[in-house]
């Protein structure tokens, strides 16, 4: 996914009454939105406090409180860096350094160009090969300078990352 | 096809972060130019993850390993003959007798990295299913006391002895009630869970419906986390494959009893590992911390009676039911029984996964399976059991790896996860990034995680900038021990531990020359 679709309601509500039937679908759905159109838009709000019968402030309370849900639409390419104590042992804060004298890029934020968003996130699961990302959901383990500003030239080059 | 050779390229995630993806293409590729018969197996990780991409070709003698093997290696490993290529300068020997799969003592990851983690035949033929049928002759009050006298205690880190939860909930009446599989493995230095995940799964969910026949629960969920999008496909799978093999299903390998099973995904909250949080995020709800009582066994899930037990807990339940309780207590040490996946990782040079009886030394991990660190630096301190845990220095590397040792030194065992600093690492800024962690992820229900975390940031902030250090030192103390004493879960009521051990053991970092304010 590139350019990011104009929220379509109807296909929105569809995908909300696709999960209906699942025990505390809330989760679920979310994360379908998400996966659909790279973010939560608050027109979703309205539309998941109908469906499950709660108020749109318990709906807005759930999204906020889980940093995966984005609010606006991310970059064509994801970058989730891991910023935890295993990576931070084989110096994930200096790439963190590295992508903001090098590239311009700061945590928690898309480039300008709308090509890159570097996201951080606490643990990967890949503490013994680290530094680690998910590029795309894709896992990438020792990253060092080189490899990070590849990620970030490829990421920049590429018209579509996300799928 | 019986005549090919058969080659594994683990296509668990680690390895694939360093290339195994692409050397399995390659290895189609070169088989296919050289026209020889191969079968490609994509299994587990063996746990050496130093040596990933692990390429191991059977022989008559066993599996050789080759490894870290690059796409460029590929092609050389068909000249040299594959199974004919022990002299390969990438060859390491049989793979079950290298010394670092030699010390393990390998119960719940028997079979990780050994089989092809979707296939039934697999696991049928490595011993799975044996513990279920055991279990399906037995009644659920008999299953619940196996787990019992075995000493089994919860491995995701608080280490409550799983026995008495299945009880409570077992002797609890209800017209519904749940398996839950916390799969939130969010603490740094750790990734047994989804090493099993991803090497093992069938594994789990014959423990989890273990649970669902012992307590008379039908419905069980894994609630993973979505840091993990490679284990989340392989359970996906794995659960059709049991669904089509009535490992669940109406009829329990046609037993006549019900169990099915559903992952969900978390979205990035480390509280939601906290049981309680846990529960209400399955239930659709912001991760808030419940208060206990009522526990989970009896009001766990929309209410229902609910087992809430970590991957490991419930992955060594089909061992203990095929093997017997006592040949599970007869590993360990004390009251720590059985064994423990230790993960060994950080600045370390030989990182990895073992899976070793309790009582083995800090110092034998560090030392001896680890070799030091990557840097080539002295090691300075290792914490151990996430970003909760205690900073461990080397003069304490003679504790036995067990919950009561560790609790001894004011550590904790966690999820036996190790994270190795060398001696650049500054113990100020990790407690600083201590308190920086419990403001972003504390769920914001009690007051002294929710404000201590945030004041305990601009204490570290004050004295790393030096400025009234012994007065700020000493408050922070202060709030160290409030957190301790009043928070309502461990989330607040551990952040003091990694706090305190830096304090303790490196005082000096306390009292370096000032540095400006830190950048966040």
């Amino acid at each position: 996914m590139t350019k990011h679709m104009q929220r379509d309601e109807a296909f929105a509500a569809s995908l909300i009454s696709e999960h209906l039937h699942l025990e505390g679908a809330m989760l679920p759905i979310l994360h379908a939105l998400q996966n659909e159109f790279g973010y939560v838009d608050e027109a979703a709000i309205p539309l998941l406090a109908e469906a499950l019968n709660i108020s749109k402030a318990e709906v807005l309370g759930t999204i906020t409180f889980y940093h995966d849900f984005r609010h606006e639409p991310p970059g064509r390419t994801v970058i989730k860096l891991c910023r935890s104590e295993a990576c931070q042992s084989v110096g994930c804060e200096e790439l963190v350094a590295h992508a903001k004298s090098h590239h311009n890029l700061s945590m928690d934020n898309t480039s300008e160009d709308g090509s890159v968003t570097l996201e951080t996130v606490y643990c990967l699961g890949n503490c013994a090969l680290g530094p680690a990302a998910l590029v795309n959901d894709e896992l990438v383990g020792r990253i060092d300078q080189k490899k990070f500003t590849q990620i970030i030239e490829h990421a920049a080059s590429t018209a579509g990352g996300r799928s | 096809m019986t005549s090919s050779i058969r080659i594994y390229v683990p296509a668990d995630a680690a390895a694939v972060s360093v290339g195994a993806n692409a050397v399995a293409a390659k290895m189609i590729q070169e088989a296919e130019h050289r026209k020889i018969a191969i079968s490609l197996v994509r299994n587990g990780s063996r746990g050496m993850l130093w040596l990933e991409p692990l390429v191991e070709i059977e022989t008559p003698q066993g599996r050789i390993g080759f490894g870290p093997v690059g796409v460029d290696d590929v092609a050389s490993l068909f000249e040299a003959g594959l199974g004919q290529a022990g002299k390969h300068p990438l060859a390491l020997g049989i793979v079950d007798e290298l010394q670092w799969m030699k010390q393990q003592t390998r119960l719940t990851f028997a079979r990780v990295g050994l089989i092809d983690p979707l296939s039934m035949e697999d696991y049928k033929k490595h011993g799975g299913l044996v513990g279920l049928q055991t279990a399906l002759a037995l009644s659920g009050a008999d299953i619940v006391e196996q787990v019992r006298a075995s000493g089994l205690r919860g491995r995701g880190g608080a280490g409550f002895p799983t026995g008495i939860k299945w009880k409570t909930v077992h002797d609890a009446a209800a017209d519904q009630k749940y398996i839950v599989c916390n799969a939130d493995e969010g603490d740094s230095g750790t990734f047994a869970d989804r090493m099993l995940m991803e090497g093992d799964p069938f594994t789990l969910i014959e423990g989890m419906v273990i649970a669902g026949v012992a307590v008379g629960a039908t419905k069980g969920y894994i609630y993973l986390r979505s840091e993990y999008p490679h284990a989340h496909a392989v359970l996906q799978k794995a659960i059709a494959v049991a669904q089509e093999s009535a490992l669940l299903g109406p009829s329990i390998l046609g037993s006549g009893k019900a169990f099915d099973l559903e992952v969900r995904l978390g979205a990035g909250a480390y509280i939601c590992g906290e049981e309680t949080s846990l529960l209400e995020s399955l239930e659709g709800k912001r991760g808030i911390v419940r208060a206990k009582p009522p526990i989970p066994a009896l009001h766990g899930l929309f209410g229902k009676p609910t087992i809430v037990n970590n991957v490991l807990s419930l992955a060594s339940v089909p061992w203990i039911m095929a093997h017997g309780a006592q040949s599970y207590a007869d590993f360990g040490l004390g009251r720590s029984r059985g064994t423990l996946p230790v993960q060994i990782a950080g600045n370390v040079k030989h990182g990895g996964l073992i899976e070793l009886a309790f009582g083995i030394t800090l110092r034998e991990i560090i030392e001896g399976f680890g070799v030091g660190t990557l840097s080539g630096r002295p090691v300075r301190a290792v914490q151990i059991g996430g970003p909760l845990g205690a900073y461990v220095p080397p003069e304490q590397f003679d504790t036995p790896m067990d919950y009561e040792a560790l609790a001894g030194i004011q550590a904790m065992l966690g999820h036996g996860g190790m994270v190795v600093f060398d001696d650049t690492v500054d113990m100020a800024k990790q407690a600083r990034f201590a308190f920086e962690f419990c403001a972003k992820e504390s769920c914001g229900k009690c007051t002294p995680c929710r404000i201590g975390a945030t004041r305990g940031v601009e204490l570290m902030d004050h004295i790393i900038a030096g400025k009234d250090r012994d007065q700020n030192i000493k408050t922070m103390r202060d709030l160290t021990q409030l957190m301790t004493d009043a928070s309502l879960c461990a989330m607040g009521g551990l952040t003091p531990m990694p706090v305190l051990s830096a304090l303790n053991h490196y005082p000096e970092d306390f009292t370096r020359p000032a540095m400006p304010l830190a950048a966040e």
